[in-house]
Order: C-alpha cells, then sequence, then structure tokens
C-alpha cells in the first residue's frame, strides 16, 4: 500500500493496465510529453512509448470518433476529455456511435473505449470549467457511468472501466484530485495523506462498477450523494453529530437500487445532493426509484440539495455550490415533516 | 460590385423545366492527366485534385499512364458485378413498391465506385461504407440473400433486428456497420487505421461519404487526425451532385473542388471520373499502395451522378431537371465499362443482355428464399426479449427488470 492522492492513483490504474494489456493506450489533448493538465498521465509515455501515449488534436469528437475505430480494431483506448465541459463536441460520437454500435450491429462490432473527463466546480473555473454533465450521460443506453469519490475507489474503478468490454465515461471530481473537500474554502486544504481511502495498493484491483458504497451507516436518514459532494455530506453529519447513513452512489449506470432502497427502507427519510443542476438532474431519476420502491416506508418527501439550474457562476462561486448550510437546511427539512 | 456584403446562397444550375447544365464541372482528357510516383511529395500530387483522373475516353478506348492493366477476365468480373448490383436495386425498389420493405437506397449510376474500389483493395482493409456503397457486399461475395434478409429484419437478419433496411455489417469480412448519422464512421475508419498502424499490420482502412455530408465537423476531424498520424486509410468523397434536394454547391464545392481539401490537410487529393471503372480501380490502387507502405492518408473525390432518388422515400423531379442524368457528360458507368470490353472483343451486347436476364432471375429466386426467413408482414422472427439484448455485453438488472415487465405486458394482452 502507498498514500496516493486521486491524481497518482488514476495514473498508477493506466500505469498498470499498461502493464498488464499491450491492447490499453492513451490519448487525449496534452497527455503526453506533459502527462496531461492535470498530471494525471505523467510519466506515461516515457514509460510506453508514443505509439500508446499520445497527444491529440484539440478536437472532443475526433478523439472520440478515433478512438472508437481504434476500439474495433482491437485496442482498448483511454481517452481524455480534457474537462467535462468540453465533452459536448463529441456527443454525437458517444451517443449515436459508441453506445449504440454493440446494439445496432447484433453484437458483431464493439469498442470498449473508457473516456475520462475532470468534472465539478469549486476551482475557481466559471462556467465551462465546473461542469457537472453526468446526468446527461446517464440518459444514454449503451454506456457506463461512473464517478469515484477517493483515490482507492478512483484506481478500482478506473480499472475496472478500462477492461469493460462496454464504454465507460468516468468522470473524475477534479476538486478532489489532491484531497478530499468538505464544504468550507475557508478551511485550509486538506490532503489524501491522512485519509483512510488515500492508502491505495500500488498492484492491480478492480472495484465492481454499478456497486456503491454505504460510507457511514446511520438510522435516522439516507444521504445519497456521489463525487465531491460525499466529503461534504461527511463533514456535515460528523459536525452536527448526525445519526445518518451516507451512501456514495460511484457508478451512476448501472445503478445500484439495492443499496439505496434497503437503506431508505431502514431509515425512512431520503436526502440526494449532487453538484449539477437540479431540473432533470440524476437527482431526479434517484428519487422516482426511490418513491416508486419505498413510497410506504418514507415519513417525509425525498429532498434534493443541487446546483442552481444556472450556469456555474465565477464569481459567485459557493452561493452557486451545494454547500453545508444547504445541506443542513435540507436535512431539518427531511427530518421535521413527517408522514 | 455592390458595395455591401452580399449573402451568396449557391443555386443548382437547373431545376424542374430547366434545362440541364453541367458546364459548371470541369473536365479533363482521357489521359491526359499524368500519374505521380506513389510516395511522391504531396505538393507534386496537387494538380490531381483541380483536374479529373479519367482512362476511359468517349470511344471505351483506355487511355494514358493511369490505365491499371486490368486483365480481361478482371473487367469482365468487374463488369457483371455492377449488372448483379443494378438488378439488386432493381428488384429491392421493386419490392418496396409492393410494400414488401419499409425503405430502400438504389445506388445506381454509382456502381462503379464501390465495385472498382471493392475489387482494388485487399480482404484485411476494413471498409466504412455509406449507404449508398452496397457495392462493397457483391465485390466481397456477400449471397443477396442475406442482404434481402436484413431489409425484411427477419430471422437471417444480421442486424436483428435493430436497423433500418440497407445498414448491413459484416464482420468476417471486414465490412462496418452503418450507423444512419451520416460522416461518423469517417474519424472512426481513422481511427481503426491509426490502429493498424500502431499495432504494425498493413491493413487499410478505407471509408465513403457523400459530398453533402463532408461539411460535417466529423469528416473535417477525420481529416486532421489522419494526416496528422499519417493514418493508413483512404477517404473517399462520392460526389453525386446533390444530397437529397441540395446541390453540392451548398456543401462547399463551387470555388473549389471537394479534393483540393486533401493538399489543405497535407495529404493528396485526387479527383476521378467516377464513372469510369478503370480509373476508379488505379485511383484506388495508388492509394492503397502508398498507405500500405508508409505515405499515409489520400483522399479521393469520385465526380459522379445520383441517377436515383436519393431514397424511397424521395421524388427527385420535384428538385431537379427530369432528364438531367442524360446530360451528364460522364455517362453511365456500367454503360462505359461495356463499351469498353465490346471495344476489347471480349464482350458482346448478346452476352450482356443474356446475363441481365439472368441476373434478374436470380433476383427473384433470391427474394423468395428470403421471404421464407421471414416477413415484414409477420413481424420480427426474434423473440421479443432480444430487444434488450446488446445494449451491454452483460444485461444489467434494471434491463432485466424491464423485459420482464414488457413479457408480463403481453402475456396480458
Amino acid at each position: 500500500m502507498a498514500k496516493m492522492n486521486m491524481v497518482q492513483a488514476l495514473n498508477s490504474a493506466m500505469d498498470v493496465m499498461m502493464e498488464r494489456d499491450p491492447t490499453v493506450i492513451v490519448m487525449g489533448q496534452d497527455v503526453g510529453y506533459f502527462g496531461g493538465v492535470f498530471n494525471c498521465t505523467a510519466g506515461l509515455q516515457e514509460r510506453y512509448g508514443e505509439k500508446r501515449v499520445f497527444d491529440t488534436p484539440i478536437s472532443e469528437a475526433g478523439i472520440v470518433g478515433t478512438a472508437i475505430g481504434m476500439g474495433v480494431n482491437g485496442l482498448r483506448p483511454v481517452a481524455e476529455i480534457q474537462f467535462a465541459d468540453y465533452i459536448y463536441p463529441a456527443f454525437d460520437q458517444i451517443v449515436s456511435e459508441l453506445a449504440r454500435l454493440r446494439y445496432r450491429s447484433a453484437g458483431d462490432f464493439t469498442s470498449p473505449v473508457t473516456l475520462r473527463s475532470p468534472c465539478g466546480g469549486g476551482i475557481r473555473g466559471g462556467q465551462t470549467h465546473s461542469q457537472s454533465p453526468e446526468g446527461i450521460f446517464t440518459h444514454i443506453c449503451g454506456i457506463k457511468v461512473v464517478m469515484p469519490s477517493n483515490p482507492y475507489d478512483a484506481k478500482g474503478l478506473l480499472i475496472a472501466s478500462i477492461e469493460d468490454d462496454d464504454p465507460v465515461v468516468f468522470f473524475e471530481p477534479k476538486r478532489l484530485y489532491n484531497g478530499p473537500f468538505f464544504g468550507n474554502p475557508k478551511q485550509p486544504a486538506s490532503t489524501w495523506a491522512s485519509h483512510p481511502k488515500g492508502e491505495v495498493d500500488e498492484g492491480y484491483y478492480s472495484l465492481p462498477i454499478g456497486k456503491a458504497d454505504v460510507v457511514r451507516s446511520g438510522s435516522d436518514l439516507t444521504i445519497i450523494t456521489y463525487g465531491t459532494m460525499v466529503h461534504v455530506c461527511e463533514a456535515v453529519v460528523r459536525d452536527n453529530e448526525l445519526d445518518a447513513e451516507i451512501i456514495d452512489l460511484r457508478s451512476m449506470l448501472p445503478l445500484d437500487i439495492d443499496t439505496l432502497v434497503k437503506s431508505v427502507d431502514k431509515t425512512g427519510r431520503c436526502l440526494i445532493v449532487h453538484e449539477a443542476t437540479r431540473f432533470s438532474g440524476f437527482g431526479a431519476e434517484l428519487s422516482a426509484q426511490i418513491q416508486e420502491r419505498c413510497f410506504w416506508n418514507l415519513s417525509a418527501p425525498i429532498q434534493r440539495v443541487t446546483g442552481w439550474d444556472t450556469p456555474y457562476p465565477h464569481a459567485f462561486e459557493w452561493e452557486y455550490f451545494p454547500g453545508p448550510s444547504r445541506i443542513i437546511a435540507a436535512i431539518e427539512k427531511v427530518m421535521r415533516e413527517s408522514a | 460590385m455592390s458595395q455591401k456584403p452580399q449573402l451568396r446562397v449557391p443555386g443548382a444550375p437547373a431545376r424542374p423545366g430547366e434545362k440541364p447544365d453541367f458546364s459548371y464541372l470541369k473536365l479533363s482528357q482521357a489521359g491526359s492527366v499524368d500519374k505521380p510516383a506513389v510516395h511522391a511529395p504531396v505538393s507534386d500530387t496537387e494538380y490531381l485534385s483541380k483536374q479529373l483522373v479519367r482512362v476511359l475516353d468517349d470511344n471505351g478506348v483506355a487511355q494514358g499512364s493511369w490505365n491499371p492493366g486490368l486483365s480481361v477476365e478482371k473487367l469482365r468480373h468487374g463488369l457483371k458485378l455492377m449488372l448483379a448490383v443494378r438488378a439488386f436495386d432493381d428488384r429491392m425498389l421493386k419490392v418496396h413498391r409492393q410494400g414488401k420493405i419499409s425503405f430502400y437506397i438504389q445506388c445506381r449510376g454509382e456502381e462503379a465506385i464501390s465495385i472498382a474500389q471493392g475489387l482494388a483493395l485487399r480482404e484485411g482493409d476494413m471498409l466504412f461504407p455509406s449507404y449508398r456503397n452496397q457495392g462493397l457486399y457483391f465485390a466481397r461475395e456477400r449471397p443477396v440473400v442475406d442482404l434481402m434478409c436484413q431489409c425484411l429484419s427477419n430471422a437471417r437478419d444480421m442486424c436483428r433486428g435493430r436497423q433500418l433496411p440497407i445498414m448491413y455489417h459484416w464482420k468476417e469480412k471486414n465490412i462496418f456497420s452503418i450507423s444512419g448519422n451520416l460522416t461518423t464512421q469517417v474519424p472512426q475508419a481513422v481511427g481503426w487505421a491509426m490502429a493498424s498502424a500502431i499495432k504494425g499490420e498493413d491493413h487499410l482502412a478505407v471509408t465513403w461519404t457523400g459530398e453533402g455530408s463532408t461539411a460535417e465537423s466529423d469528416y473535417h476531424n477525420a481529416l486532421t487526425f489522419a494526416n496528422v498520424y499519417q493514418a493508413p486509410c483512404i477517404i473517399n468523397v462520392v460526389n453525386n451532385q446533390w444530397a437529397i434536394s441540395t446541390f453540392q454547391g451548398i456543401a462547399g464545392g463551387q470555388d473549389s473542388p471537394f479534393a483540393a481539401r486533401g493538399p489543405g490537410y497535407g495529404m493528396p487529393g485526387i479527383r476521378v471520373d467516377g464513372n469510369d471503372f478503370l480509373a476508379i480501380y488505379a485511383v484506388t490502387e495508388w492509394a492503397a499502395e502508398r498507405a500500405r507502405t508508409g505515405g499515409g492518408p489520400t483522399l479521393i473525390e469520385h465526380v459522379t451522378y445520383r441517377a436515383s432518388a436519393h431514397s424511397t422515400s424521395d421524388d427527385p423531379t420535384r428538385y431537379r431537371a427530369k432528364d438531367e442524368q442524360d446530360h451528364f457528360p460522364l455517362g453511365d458507368p456500367v454503360e462505359r465499362l461495356k463499351k469498353h470490353l465490346v471495344g476489347l472483343g471480349v464482350w458482346t451486347q448478346e452476352e450482356h443482355d443474356e446475363l441481365i436476364t439472368k441476373l434478374d432471375a436470380s433476383m427473384v429466386d433470391s427474394w423468395q428464399e428470403a421471404l421464407s426467413y421471414g416477413t415484414t408482414e409477420e413481424g420480427s422472427s426474434f423473440a421479443v426479449d432480444s430487444m434488450f439484448d446488446d445494449v451491454y455485453k452483460d444485461i444489467p438488472d434494471h434491463l432485466v427488470a424491464q423485459r420482464e415487465k414488457l413479457k408480463r405486458q403481453l402475456q396480458n394482452q
């Protein structure tokens, strides 16, 4: 085991897989010599050569389009989209091609592409470096959508994604790259060094895609969240000495609904927290599925805490970010109301 | 000249009721365009993108350095395949009119492209077709019954009822699945070719798109990647003058040939007579050898004419001059190859007519056989469960639940 931050854990995942499987290649803007704008691919080109780790033109649709062709020709491309905010030019190649190739060819042609992309805010990125578009991707049949919240999960899930024969869109909350974030930007930045999930096996391991993690058990309410908000929710629960169960989804598609239902049936109260915008956000799907299954065990309406339905602003970043005060208010509401 | 900017909306040279006019097409004499060395620098190939490579002259005689010198056997094989595609298209149009299939796309007038290129390439080369490249299946000898079964979505449909008619694929013989979204296959072909180079293989990727959809960003992404990585591929633009009702000027063909994009991106661009079997074969052979020996990609623009409607959902008499095809200066590809063979004394009108009759009859037989595997009226031969297969490699729980729900609903009906 070694201490790793999320960047190092992701790097280790790609390193391990490139070592094990000669068909794994890494491509994307600045991923080669420079090692990526967030350093996630540092050293890989030096180790595996520029035929297996290479820079691409600034063309997300070109990256995904060519990655699909490489996948059809027997490679396992791991393509980086430098920011999730930049993924939209590739949308048609993802929706109409990558996701549906297996289906339309009745399983004859497949392309096991992994798309890695940093997402989320809290880094002073403004409206084009802060988005959380995972909900757009969970609406697509034929891809998997993953978002880890810590280094240990990031490595295990990225290895699982690369090994998966279906395409995976792998979102990395960039606010968590160097340490967990508890929702208060005025606090000194924390690192992964003292966090148990910063202990990462240096070798090969994988975590199943589609399995949520109960990060804290509790009996009064269930908080369902993922990505950066896992740590914000944990801090709120800890600071307010609440008896809440916190579930980190880790994978949104497929969704581990059984774990969610089991918890909500037990607690009778449910709060959903995500950084992405609210309207038609992934929380809406969660809320619908939980009320379909847990309605008679719910003591109060399900609540959602999310980003506002505006672009992610530069100036009012912390008013936008669904931080501790909004989470506390929602918890009070979900605890106060009763059926 | 007006002193203010004027919006230019390129128009068609002739609309219904007007006299067809192809004066905009710049032609070269057969045999007049030189053939450069296979590894000529791009700068020494630029003329190929502005002139028109032609081998067959108006008398059906092969001229010049691009003459590929094909055996009589190969030429006759090419003609037979072109006639087979035409017979297949005729049969499928008829069965569409009878309401037996929901949709069809003919390739009339463009047969030489898929057949000549299909024959000029190697089996290990991966083909990424557009929707009007059915000839590739004939060049690679797919039984026509299989194509008909796909159009019927019946028990032997290789797509298991998932795709519109004509969106075939053939994994065993390296013909890629057709998307239906235009030009998406072009960057995919480039990626396939990049993988070929990464793996140290000499298989090429070859792709086709219409001139209209070269306006898609995917096309330009593909050309950038192809040239940056010197991907071993051939990118074909089939310029058949019309994108449904839109004349090629709207796609950007008015001021500069589509082939000229090639040198713009750093690769050779060749403008070829798309109705000249020999010229198409020759430029494909040249581009394939160049790519196979490390010379990178080539862009080929085939100047041809869409003699059919865009699809069975289209009526071209509403937007173009009725007899336009008769005025197209490059004629008909089947007639031109036939004339060549007759001129060589290795083919006769009688043999030609006999073959057409034979092909028509065989298409009827194949159609009957295809129907025996299921018809559109009978509905899908696959179990309704199969709708949920192949979304993922292994079916996830939520799809299992939806599949069971559908089955229960159907049982209760």
